[in-house]
């Protein structure tokens, strides 16, 4: 038996997706509406999901009065009302890092890999209700 | 292999305590769970099992039959109840989501004797669910 725990958070922020070794055609041609140069934004929500024994003493697998401040310094703080291709460290401009969802789940993936009270399983993210992205454990090895 | 899933609601109130800790301890790991009167929640439970659909039915399990189980294990014991109290299948245990996916997912393991059980998900409100499943990882094993 397996048991996991999942806590849905949510971000508002806003981004552009521009490849900057696109052309302004190409970039529009492949991103759309979501290269229009002042950007656009969205209501984000993550699902982190964590797993491990349940500590008997507590009942759970993370406290949430853990990870919930983890989630909140490490993402929420960094990423919330923010405007994502320049102000987020990842995605500066030199990065060269598109600030799609799919990238977005790989960096926060990435930033709370150092969650140590439990094993970090999953990051799910809705970008819109029709949206969603995910990484697990593992598929993160490229990034 | 397909799997179904059925969805019932129950609402049950509960507190976190551990006879084993401090007054001070207690409130420090658990916060305002601590507080020995109570509170509550609105629990949503989804319930996959997954199995090939029977070639004269075309079902997997019939659900009428997947929500009389969950009625009897499930709602009959813990609707509008006490989790410190009125369940003995928690008890001894802090009754967080985690503990409940486990006492659920054991009530009902030997229930199902049509496809198998998959998944146990035990949302405490939109924000927060707990996942048992059969997976058998060292890492995930639930030690209560």
């Amino acid at each position: 038996m397996k048991v996991s725990l999942t806590r849905r958070y949510r971000f508002a922020a806003s981004h552009r997706l521009y490849a900057p070794q696109l052309s302004e055609e190409e970039n529009r041609r492949v991103y759309g509406k979501c290269s229009n140069p002042y950007g656009h934004g969205h209501n984000y929500f993550v699902e982190v999901t964590v797993s491990g024994a349940i500590d008997p003493e507590t009942g759970m697998i993370a406290n949430l009065g853990v990870l919930d401040p983890f989630v909140q310094d490490h993402v929420l703080e960094a990423f919330d009302q923010k405007y994502l291709n320049e102000q987020v460290a990842e995605f500066a401009p030199e990065k060269s890092l598109v600030p799609t969802t799919e990238n977005v789940c790989r960096v926060i993936f990435q930033r709370l890999k150092k969650f140590s009270a439990a094993h970090l399983e999953r990051v799910r993210i809705e970008e819109t209700s029709n949206n969603s992205f995910e990484i697990e454990e593992g598929a993160d090895e490229a990034a | 292999m397909i799997r179904i899933t059925r969805r019932v609601e129950f609402s049950a109130a509960h507190f976190y305590h551990n006879p084993n800790l401090s007054a001070e301890e207690n409130l420090r790991v658990f916060g305002k769970c601590n507080n020995p009167h109570g509170h509550g929640h609105n629990y949503a439970l989804e319930v996959t099992i997954a199995g090939e659909p029977d070639p004269t039915t075309g079902m997997v399990l019939d659900l009428k039959e997947l929500k009389e189980i969950l009625q009897a294990e499930v709602i009959d014991r813990m609707d509008h109840r006490h989790l410190n109290y009125e369940v003995p299948e928690l008890s001894g245990q802090i009754p967080t989501c985690e503990n409940l996916a486990v006492a659920i997912w054991k009530l009902l393991l030997p229930r199902i004797t049509q496809g198998k059980l998959d998944r146990v998900r035990v949302y405490e409100s939109p924000d927060l669910f707990a996942d048992c499943t059969a997976g058998n990882s060292v890492r995930g094993e639930a030690r209560s």
